[in-house]
């Protein structure tokens, strides 16, 4: 294949995101192209149909359900309060008559001659949905949502848990190398975006939550620390609606890892700076990564997105995303077009990274991800 | 399009959810050979949001390495003349999370099970499987429905003159969820009804304006009998016109190719259902992808599949660590780990999906995941052929519904004939023999069993190739698809180590082999011997303990593995001892460079 290589995570300034923000059905949208929005702020909005209730009217009548129609007292489509009644026998010589009455408030969607069963739709439940970030919006989806846009701060982490939030950056260690503890970890860190260095622990994770953090950001995390964290393990990378009162968005891998210089290095220029942060994760399909987005008050002249579709090319960054040099950044040094023998007797095409300490390491051109900046 | 005999160049296609793979058969002679494989990555997502950019790529890349003239533009040019053109071109896809699909049935073991077979069968994922008897609320079944948002609904219910109010009541359920599709708006979703005749007319008129219906004949016309045919080609037939020509740039594809594209899996199916055809043995296919892991059978005559959708090598490999359990994956690991290590390892490949093994030390990591996949994808399998539940002595509908526990496997390891392993962890494997081994680890193979693999995912191309020429299809399956790894032989039974397990005589030579010992018999690709194999008592070839056998023993790449470990397969319970042994077989087999026999 021509480029066997993994499309890094983005980790840059005055970046130009655009986000669509979009109704699960349609709706009404509430705002115009090039209002600005705060994150905060509601740009549509929406009812979900109501929750399905069934009925076995026949049974509970006592009568055969050709003959349903006869006891309905309201028709398809009507409106019902909860304890309304909605059918009724007359019952032997006027007498033991039996009242149906409705369990919920909602509408008689259908009544089944054949079952005699009525389905009953609950009460319409309505949906919002904000504009996530700080920004303009540059689009209307009609019916469905917007487009916002804003100049942001864009750190894109590989892994993370639980959905959207937004809060202020707060580093909480003096170095990336340095693991996140309890003691690092108190009540003023209320409602704010923590960053952390290395690792974290469980005890850490748990003081965060408890304090109110809304998110942390940290460079990596123990299998065993985040299966105890959840409570369960993870199977397949589909994240984002876990419910553990705190987004967690990890940068580099599972393990103990450095938090790279550069996305450190961003997060913590923006110390007291407003953060809108998503943990959600999605591998297969669309690779949904999760990110931490700080629209920019005042922005320099806007990058021009780098076209990394072509490949890896030589002089480029990398970091190293396999055992036994993970985490590695380095230099791309040379790109040999052959296929080369490795350890495992795999013939693969490889290339030559060139490691901040000056060491050449010779790695499979799939194990490496372009550092996007 | 030329006679089906005159046809000189053939091009297939395969549209995986990652990567396109074109094929080019040529006739060369009188019988059909592989020329080339080309690949290029999936353009079914953003930002190309067409197929046929991928197809293309694909093509180009054949082009370059034959230097064969296939496109002009970007259309194939017609007929094959010279170095250039081709006769006929076929296709199949998996892309963009190929078929998903919801069935429906009135009783789970009995109809809904039904259901679920045709669609397995057809290529299908099947998300949920919902039953009058599942247990589960009204309303609960309605949310999965919204949920899910399949591609398509089977269902099905009642046998022919049964029940017609229960199927009804599962009418009325999906009536009442109104599902949408998943591939854009403005189109409705396909629903195929094959239930009892006597419910159509009410199915009809509770869904026909909310979905697009098809109505085809009942796929339990009786308890006793499966007729799964009509549903299954329903099936293709809708995934053709409903869902994959709402998916971006298949329109064009469908304009393109000779035949109907196929689900790669059904194609697959059909090839291994044409193997054991032709051949008139038992087979089994295992295809391990990165998502998913699917099982093919036929045993007496029956086809079965099923895919395991959460067990798979790089996006679904911490689900087979969660599946399977720490202990089980790090039994088949030669050196010492803690769970930490191997946990965090897991989950890295999982959120890198892309990597390979760069050290023996991962690879092996990687092989121990693997056998656990093909395990439990084997059991699920296991579970789901079986045959039709209630419907030895029944009588009455009560009857049938004690009878649910006796459906048994169809699956009998003793009398399987063939194993075909296909998918990157065993296609690919930088040795052979570590494909071999896998299989034997997994699969657990009783008695004689032939072993092969799929030398680069090539049976989804012949498979949808067969079904408009045979021949070319066949001829490349034998001569170019399958690497032929050797025989198994395994005896069932267990001793202590170190006693005679079997003693096997090939050409007048005698070879003794222990309980506990894994031995390696040269046999070259291509060559066949006759063999006398004597079990000691504790040992059953499939004829009964201690009872000698004669068998045809065919080479291959790896040659004759035998396997005197025992069935069901026990390793040592002593950590220390258990990597002994592990290194031992694995030296045994020449598995590893580092643990090779000298």
């Amino acid at each position: 294949m021509a480029h066997a290589y993994t499309p890094g995570l983005k980790v840059t300034t005055n970046y130009k995101l655009r986000k669509e923000r979009r109704l699960p059905l349609k709706g009404e949208v509430l705002v115009d192209v090039s209002d600005r929005v705060k994150g905060e702020d509601i740009v549509a909005r929406t009812e979900l149909p109501g929750d399905v209730e069934t009925v076995n009217l026949a049974g509970k009548l006592g009568v055969i359900p050709e003959e349903l129609k006869h006891f309905m007292i309201k028709e398809e489509g009507e409106p019902v309060e909860e304890g309304e009644v909605i059918a009724k026998s007359t019952g032997l010589f006027g007498l033991f008559k039996t009242e149906i009455k409705s369990p919920i408030k909602g509408s008689i969607e259908t009544v089944s001659d054949i079952t005699g069963q009525l389905i009953l739709r609950g009460t319409p439940t309505p949906v919002e949905v904000d504009a996530y970030m700080d920004g303009s919006i540059v689009d209307i989806i009609e019916n469905e949502g917007v487009v916002v846009e804003s100049t942001v701060t864009f750190v894109q982490g590989i892994f993370g848990i639980g959905g959207e939030n937004r809060g202020i950056i707060q580093p909480i260690v003096d170095n990336r190398k340095e693991v996140v503890e309890p003691n690092l970890i108190d009540e003023s860190h209320n409602g704010k975006v923590l960053i952390g260095g290395s690792y974290v622990t469980k005890e850490a994770l748990e003081k965060a939550v408890k304090v109110g953090a809304v998110g942390l950001v940290v460079g990596g995390i123990g299998d065993e620390v985040l299966k105890e964290f959840l409570g369960y393990e993870i199977g397949v990378a589909i994240t984002g609606n876990e419910n553990r009162g705190i987004t967690i968005i990890i940068t580099e891998g599972f393990g103990k890892m450095d938090m790279s210089s550069h996305a450190y290095r961003l997060l913590t220029q923006h110390e007291g700076e407003l953060a809108s942060i998503n943990g959600a994760t999605q591998i297969r399909a669309g690779v949904l990564r999760p990110e931490v987005v700080i629209p920019l008050e005042k922005t320099t002249t806007t990058q021009k997105p780098k076209d990394y579709s072509r490949g890896v090319e030589i002089g480029e960054m990398v970091r190293i995303i396999r055992e036994p040099y993970f985490g590695t950044i380095g230099k791309v040094a040379e790109l040999p077009s052959d296929l080369e023998l490795i350890e495992t007797e795999s013939k693969v095409r490889i290339l030559k990274v060139e490691t901040e300490e000056g060491k050449i390491l010779t790695v499979p051109r799939a194990n490496v991800e372009i550092i996007e900046e | 399009m030329k006679e089906k005999k005159d046809l000189k160049r053939i091009l297939a296609t395969d549209c995986g959810s990652t990567t396109t793979k074109a094929i080019l058969i040529e006739k060369k002679g009188d019988e059909y050979r592989l020329v080339i494989r080309g690949e290029a990555p999936t353009t079914v997502e953003a930002p190309f949001e067409d197929v046929t950019r991928g197809v293309l790529n694909a093509i180009r890349e054949v082009e370059e390495l034959t230097g064969r003239e296939i496109l002009r533009g970007e259309e194939l040019i017609y007929p094959a003349k010279g170095s250039s053109g081709i006769d006929l071109y076929v296709s199949t896809s998996s892309a963009g999370g190929g078929l998903q699909m919801m069935v429906a049935g009135v009783v789970k073991e009995m109809t809904a099970e039904s259901a679920a077979r045709a669609a397995l069968g057809a290529g299908a994922i099947v998300m949920d499987v919902i039953a009058t008897n599942d247990r589960r609320k009204p309303h609960r079944r309605i949310e999965l429905i919204r949920d899910l948002r399949p591609d398509m609904i089977l269902l099905s219910g009642g046998v022919d003159g049964g029940t017609v109010s229960h199927v009804v009541e599962l009418a009325e359920t999906i009536e009442a969820a109104d599902p949408q599709p998943r591939f854009g708006k403005g189109y409705e979703l396909p629903l195929i009804f094959a239930g009892n005749v006597d419910a159509r007319k009410a199915v009809k008129e509770r869904l026909e304006e909310k979905t697009a219906l098809t109505i085809v004949d009942n796929l339990r016309p009786v308890l006793e009998k499966e007729k799964l045919g009509p549903a299954r080609n329903a099936i293709h037939e809708l995934f053709m016109e409903h869902v994959m020509a709402h998916a971006p740039g298949y329109k064009k594809l469908m304009n393109w190719t000779n035949a109907p594209i196929m689900p790669t899996p059904g194609a697959v199916g059909s090839m291994i259902q044409a193997i054991a055809d032709k051949e008139d043995i038992n087979v089994m296919g295992v295809d391990i992808g990165g998502a998913t892991t699917d099982i093919f059978s036929v045993f007496g005559g029956a086809f079965n599949r099923t895919v395991s959708a959460n067990l798979g090598m790089s996006y679904s490999v911490s689900n087979v660590l969660s599946e399977a359990g720490m202990e089980s994956v790090l039994r088949w690991v030669p050196f010492k780990m803690t769970r930490d290590d191997l946990g965090n390892r897991v989950r890295n490949k999982m959120i890198r999906p892309t990597t390979v093994p760069m050290s023996l030390k991962e690879l092996k990591l990687e092989q121990a995941l693997a056998r656990e996949a093909l395990r439990l994808a084997l059991e699920q399998h296991k579970e789901m052929a079986v045959g039709l539940k209630g419907v030895q002595q029944e009588r009455t509908i009560s009857d049938a519904f004690e009878q649910v526990s006796t459906g048994i496997t169809l699956v009998d390891m003793m009398k399987l004939d063939l194993i075909v392993g296909s998918g990157g962890t065993l296609s690919h494997a930088p040795n052979r023999s570590q494909a071999a081994f896998m299989l034997v680890d997994s699969f657990q193979p009783q008695g004689i069993t032939k072993l092969a693999v799929d030398s680069i995912f090539m049976m989804p191309h012949l498979g949808v190739l067969s079904t408009v020429h045979k021949k070319a299809a066949t001829e490349v399956f034998e001569k170019d698809c399958l690497v032929w790894l050797g025989t198994c032989i395994a005896p069932v039974g267990s001793a202590p180590y170190g006693r005679t397990s079997i003693e096997i005589e090939i050409n007048g030579k005698s070879i003794e082999v222990f309980s506990g010992e894994m031995k390696l018999i040269p046999l070259d690709e291509g060559e066949k011997v006759k063999a006398v194999i004597k079990p000691s008592k504790y040992f059953d070839l499939g004829e009964g303990r201690g009872k000698q056998i004669e068998a045809t023993l065919r080479g291959g790449v790896v040659g004759v593995i035998v396997d005197c470990r025992g069935r069901p397969l026990e390793l040592p319970g002593n950590e220390e001892e258990r990597r002994e042994k592990l290194k031992e077989w694995n030296k045994a087999l020449s598995v590893y460079p580092d643990e090779k026999e000298r």
